[in-house]
């Protein structure tokens, strides 16, 4: 119940945006990511994007964890 | 690739596992047994299971699955009472899918629903919203369980029965908060962790600094972590490292989701519309103050004030979830496991729910 999914954002119209989920498109509510842009990833609970996915983040992540295993 | 994918890149998995062994060893070496870790998020406990890191890692680290999985802690009296809530006439009650194998005293929300009862699995509580709006001859009752990745999309569904002045829609509040359950463990200490593995997704609503209370008033390190194998063994592998070098810390593992303060917005819907109330955990009895009850402003949409719901005390059954959940004994250890009580007929909701212990164990960890 509490995993997330990730998925971008296609359109954004109100309190509403239009996803892609893998391949499948569906609307999603934005009230809790007012800041929401088109081509973001956002993830997803129960019907509602809950945070903004960073791709440098993930990015940084990755490339730490390749740092620790040069190490 | 996909950059996100490269959390599951088979390479970097294999690297990964072994970078934690070696730092496990070398924490065996130093203390004479394993590191002891508890995984908080029930989707955690899956991930471990079905990625073969848990088997993997046996005999290296001692994982335990904690009370994180929101099926598994309601407590037997509130199921019944749910159950119950479905004789109210002219009622559609509404809940998440995995609710509705979870055995009460008697019977379970599933066979409720093939007697006739008007029992319907929404994927969010709006829809449980547009159902009262479609039926405004019916009671509609969201059953409300969940922590606080959920607990704000509650909020969100009694803001939208309040835009559209419904006075048909109600929601069942039995919902939890993982501070006071962490608390609750760590002040009983039943069970010893050296660390824990502390779950992504609450964390999106809470962030890091939430968590600050384990390192400041119980010297205990943590770990935010996502659910993708290099994400659980990165995690893994910080918080092993905090243990080895002595230090107390709260790290953020999973930075491109989790925020420092988490998300603000939720928090403050969650704070508009719910109190502190004190909550039945499943073979914790209550926690004070560890669950969210809605403000006495708010009445007309809670349940348990619209409906007078009286339960019996439950009948005893030899399930052991309660042990599961506070760590003390793996799901092996219950005599039900894989006898009385298997995933097509389950006794205790850690094997209903996608996220419990028993159903990883089941499916993943168990040996012919």
């Amino acid at each position: 119940m509490c995993i997330g999914v990730p998925a971008k954002v296609l359109d954004i119209q109100n309190e509403e945006a239009l996803v892609d989920v893998m391949g499948s498109r569906m609307y999603v509510g934005t009230f809790f990511v007012p800041e929401i842009s088109i081509g973001d990833y956002v993830l997803l609970h129960a019907g509602q994007a809950m945070t903004i996915v960073n791709q440098l983040f993930a990015m940084e992540s990755i490339e730490e964890w390749r740092n620790i295993l040069r190490e | 690739m996909n950059k996100l994918d490269l959390f599951s890149d088979h390479h970097l998995v294999r690297q990964s596992l072994a970078a934690v062994i070696e730092i496990a060893e070398a924490f065996k070496l130093e203390k004479g047994r394993m590191p002891v870790l508890m995984e908080v998020c029930g989707s955690h406990t899956m991930a471990f299971a079905r990625s073969g890191i848990k088997q993997r890692l046996m005999d290296h680290v001692k994982l335990i699955a904690g009370p994180g999985c929101p099926v598994c802690v309601t407590d037997q009296k509130s199921i019944d009472a749910m159950i119950q809530l479905a004789d109210e006439p002219d009622t559609i009650l509404c809940t998440f899918g995995d609710m509705m194998r979870v055995p009460g005293s008697a019977s379970t929300l599933m066979k409720a629903k093939t007697e006739g009862k008007d029992i319907r699995v929404v994927y969010s509580p709006l829809e449980s919203v547009k159902i009262a709006q479609q039926h405004p001859d019916k009671e509609v009752i969201f059953l409300g369980i969940g922590f606080e990745t959920t607990i704000p999309i509650l909020a969100l569904a009694i803001r939208e029965a309040e835009k559209m002045e419904l006075h048909n829609f109600t929601i069942w509040m039995t919902t939890k908060l993982v501070e006071p359950v962490l608390r609750e463990l760590l002040d009983a200490g039943e069970v010893k962790v050296d660390g824990f593995l502390l779950p992504g997704h609450v964390s999106v609503v809470l962030g890091k600094t939430s968590y600050d209370f384990l390192m400041k008033e119980y010297q205990v390190p943590g770990v935010i972590s996502g659910f993708e194998p290099v994400q659980l063994l990165t995690g893994m592998y910080k918080l092993i490292d905090l243990l080895h070098n002595q230090k107390v810390d709260i790290l953020n593992d999973y930075t491109h989701v989790v925020k420092e303060h988490g998300n603000a917005v939720a928090r403050e819907l969650l704070h508009t519309y719910f109190e502190f109330g004190d909550e039945a955990w499943r073979g914790m009895n209550v926690i004070p103050k560890s669950g969210l009850v809605l403000k006495d402003q708010y009445a007309r949409f809670d349940a348990k004030k619209k409906f007078n719901v009286a339960v019996k005390e439950p009948r005893k059954v030899k399930c052991r979830c309660g042990e599961i959940i506070r760590g003390l004994i793996n799901p092996e250890e219950c005599v039900l496991f894989n006898k009385g009580c298997t995933p097509v007929h389950p006794i205790g909701p850690c094997m209903v729910s996608s996220e419990g212990t028993c159903a990883a164990h089941y499916q993943y960890m168990r040996e012919e």
